[in-house]
């Protein structure tokens, strides 16, 4: 039996020992959950303005979202489902071939001394710290160029911006890749190669499949990274059936916010979809990554 | 090295064969270049060929074909277009300044005027039912008559049989498939007539009026051995001054200028031109605060956050820690974009559901250049607190324990612990996130474009805006698509973030000895 001023006590100091911590983190996830709350709410109002907004829509439909896979509304005539079919293409390219291409290289940087090995870890090191966005003139430049010769791989080509893309996928995560295989004995390697195995066999049939998480690491920040770029595509791209998601619901609702702010609403949340479902399935990896100091940001 | 044993004759057939298709490619490529005068461009190309041959064919060269595929990429879209924007930062590259020399030259020699006393032709029109033209000239002054079809032109006799004249008032009606136009099909055809310009001894002649063509002579002739273009109306002599045709009398110049190399002239005027000095430095300074204010105030938030959820036994601390990461899993251009909508003045919701029900107050978000500052630090904030929150939890839960407790024993304030135990021991590990999140804030393109676009704009700029970063008044300046275009300032502007981020990474690689800890692992 608590007499009622102990129980009012327990109370207090429950509050001041983690009660308060829980109105702070009802403070914060306010100001993070709005603006998710209003687009999703946003997304189902059949009003489609953004001066018709509030919380809980009346009579909520999906007609946004059927308008999103329909290429949006006659007037509109926006191809969202081609943008964001773009959008994964170049993505999913390039994790794929950038993954394939670092872990080419950080398995010789792993397992082989050879002169310019030293300089060369450094200089990707050296590298990676430049954006490769601030070279977007001579970017720009090199595909023209690349297009007098050969037009299906220079501007406002897809071949052209993925080759752009593979470029800068390259940099920290052939570091990343090259610790782990460091890690990963050398005895396993050895024994295949006394049976007969080649260097590029033992490196295909032993160490790929043993380095599958870390791949997979790669493959999904490279394509969340590409996914999200912004600045390359829009410079590069230009015709609307050409562009990424990012190029073209930026011109979609750019000074036309009022009005298609409904549609606008469930394109982005279709559009981030596909990335917070891959963020989140390899979030410990990230985190862990995050708190190296390595990834994003 | 060990020896390679290479196998099959199968692979190496195959190896023999890729190769091959490569120096092909090349080897049209390089040739096509080279006629294109882009010798630079084929050097590389030859360059980079004969080293990936090489590396192939030689035993010694095994580890370095397993980063061929990478380096091809790195070095042409990386580390190629770095030393090409150097290049650009000492060019005048921009609109007016497209074209090669040769180009320009040939631009500008094809401009024509009409002489004095110009010769002077009559003309009549033809059209066949294809709807092909000819147009017959008679001169005012001789008896010469020419045949032209726009592009070649004839000297022509009308007695012959070719030509009918059906009525015989003395104009050919019909000849070969072409009959006369009449004045109303002329007037249909007049646009196309009017861009015809056949050309007979040196001269142009093209139509000037509904019934007369007159010759037109080239301007501008170019004299190779003094580099210089002559004037033919008024003998003026025009010397290349940085890419551009002057004048050496007066101070007239002849469009289209040329692409050239003017040496330091960008970044001059950078620092002396008042129309680009003032806006460059507003932008620079900005950028500075944008990216301090960026760390500082995702910093404070996820370190607050943290320091509440480090505590193993709070009550739902996994749902909270997922639904705080939420925002950094977005992509940032979707929440940009959506952010951009809340701010709106008149309907986002910022206004209309807490700004007009709480303070009675509507303010125009990027309209004032105060408050679009304080706009996309808000966003930034809700984007960027995650990354700091993730980094804080992981530096906090490596502080050991006994530390707090020898100071709890020791009488510390909670406050005390946290200035003399939690801040040292987490800015261990989190100043160098720090200084590298400062550097991805410096270019942090996405936020401060999709956002405000740079704007509201800066009283007498041209092309800067209050909110702009040096990225992103870099990427206005070459794609903008506002007033001209600058490439060459562009690449010098680029060219000063190169050195400001080299900077902060060396800073960066000093402090934490990171360079040496890695090139130790090497």
């Amino acid at each position: 039996m608590y007499s009622l001023k102990s129980f009012g006590g327990k109370i207090w100091n429950w509050f001041f020992d983690r009660g308060f911590k829980h109105l702070i983190m009802l403070a914060i996830l306010a100001f993070v959950l709005f603006p998710i709350a209003w687009i999703i709410s946003a997304s189902i109002n059949p009003v489609g303005s953004l001066s018709a907004q509030r919380l809980i829509p009346e009579n909520p439909t999906f007609q946004n979202y059927l308008l999103f896979f329909r290429g949006g509304a006659e007037q509109y005539d926006a191809p969202f489902l081609l943008w964001l079919w773009n959008s994964l293409k170049l993505s999913v390219l390039t994790g794929l071939l950038g993954t394939a291409m670092c872990a080419l290289a950080a398995y010789a940087f792993s397992r082989f001394r050879f002169t310019g090995r030293r300089s060369g870890l450094l200089g990707l090191l050296l590298v990676q710290m430049f954006p490769q966005m601030l070279a977007m003139v001579a970017i720009y430049f090199l595909l023209l160029s690349i297009g007098d010769l050969a037009p299906w791989l220079g501007l406002n080509t897809h071949l052209g911006l993925l080759m752009v893309y593979l470029g800068g996928s390259l940099g920290f995560h052939t570091w990343l890749m090259k610790g782990f295989f460091d890690s990963i004995p050398h005895s396993i390697e050895e024994s295949a190669r006394v049976d007969g195995a080649s260097h590029l066999q033992a490196f295909v049939r032993i160490i790929l499949p043993l380095a599958r998480p870390m791949l997979a690491v790669i493959f999904i920040l490279t394509v969340i990274t590409t996914y999200s770029d912004f600045i390359l595509a829009s410079i590069l791209l230009q015709d609307t059936e050409q562009y990424t998601l990012a190029v073209g619901l930026q011109l979609f609702i750019f000074g036309s916010y009022n009005q298609r702010w409904g549609i606008f609403a469930a394109a982005a949340l279709i559009g981030a979809l596909p990335i917070v479902a891959l963020f989140l399935s390899l979030q410990d990896q990230i985190v862990a990554g995050l708190t190296r100091g390595s990834v994003k940001g | 090295m060990k020896k390679i044993n290479n196998g099959n004759l199968l692979g190496i057939s195959i190896k023999i064969l890729l190769l091959g298709v490569l120096d092909a490619v090349v080897i049209w490529a390089s040739t096509t270049l080279f006629l294109q005068t882009e010798y630079g461009f084929a050097a590389a190309l030859i360059v980079g060929a004969s080293l990936i041959n090489y590396i192939f064919l030689n035993d010694r060269t095994y580890p370095l074909r397993y980063m061929v595929p990478g380096m091809i990429f790195l070095f042409a879209f990386v580390i190629y277009p770095i030393g090409y924007t150097f290049y650009i930062s000492f060019t005048n590259y921009g609109t007016g300044h497209i074209l090669n020399k040769k180009q320009a030259i040939r631009n500008i020699e094809s401009q024509y005027f009409q002489p004095e006393d110009p010769v002077s032709y009559s003309f009549n029109a033809y059209k066949s039912e294809e709807g092909d033209m000819r147009v017959i000239l008679k001169s005012r002054e001789s008896e010469e008559t020419l045949l032209t079809d726009g592009e070649t032109i004839e000297k022509v006799d009308l007695t012959g049989d070719r030509f009918v004249d059906e009525d015989g008032d003395g104009v050919v009606d019909k000849f070969g498939g072409f009959h006369l136009m009449n004045r109303s099909e002329i007037i249909q055809s007049l646009q196309q007539l009017q861009e015809w310009k056949p050309e007979v001894n040196g001269s142009s002649i093209r139509m000037s009026s509904l019934n007369r063509f007159d010759q037109r002579i080239p301007q501008y002739e170019y004299l190779k051995e003094k580099d210089a273009i002559r004037d033919r109306k008024t003998g003026e002599l025009f010397r290349p001054v940085e890419g551009t045709f002057t004048s050496t009398t007066s101070n007239r110049t002849l469009d289209p200028g040329f692409k050239e190399t003017v040496g330091l002239k960008n970044f001059n005027r950078i620092f002396t031109d008042p129309l680009i000095t003032g806006p460059f430095f507003r932008v620079f300074t900005w950028t500075f605060i944008w990216a301090l204010l960026s760390v500082l105030t995702t910093f404070a938030l996820g370190l607050g956050i943290a320091l509440v959820l480090n505590d193993d036994k709070l009550y739902l601390k996994p749902l909270y820690k997922g639904l705080l990461i939420l925002p950094y899993a977005i992509p940032a251009f979707i929440s940009a974009l959506i952010w951009r909508g809340f701010f709106n003045t008149n309907v986002g919701i910022i206004n209309t559901k807490l700004m007009q029900p709480l303070f009675g107050l509507s303010p125009g978000w990027f309209q004032d250049p105060m408050l679009a500052k304080v706009a996309v630090l808000i966003v930034n904030l809700w984007l960027g607190f995650p990354y700091m929150m993730i980094v804080c939890l992981g530096a906090l839960q490596s502080i050991q324990p006994e530390f707090y407790e020898v100071a709890k024993v020791d009488g510390a304030s909670p406050w005390q612990q946290f200035k003399k135990i939690t801040m040292p021991l987490l800015m261990i590990s989190i100043a160098p996130l720090l200084i590298g999140s400062f550097a991805f804030n410096f270019n942090n393109f996405n936020i401060i474009y999709l956002v405000t676009r740079g704007e509201p704009p800066i009283v007498g700029a041209t092309t800067a805006g209050s909110t702009d970063i040096l990225i992103s008044y870099t990427y206005k300046l070459a794609f903008g698509g506002q007033g001209a275009t600058q490439y060459g300032l562009a690449a010098a502007i680029s060219i000063i973030i190169f050195l400001i981020i080299g900077t902060i990474s060396a800073i960066n690689f000093h402090y934490t000895g990171a360079l040496e800890e890695m090139s130790e692992n090497v």
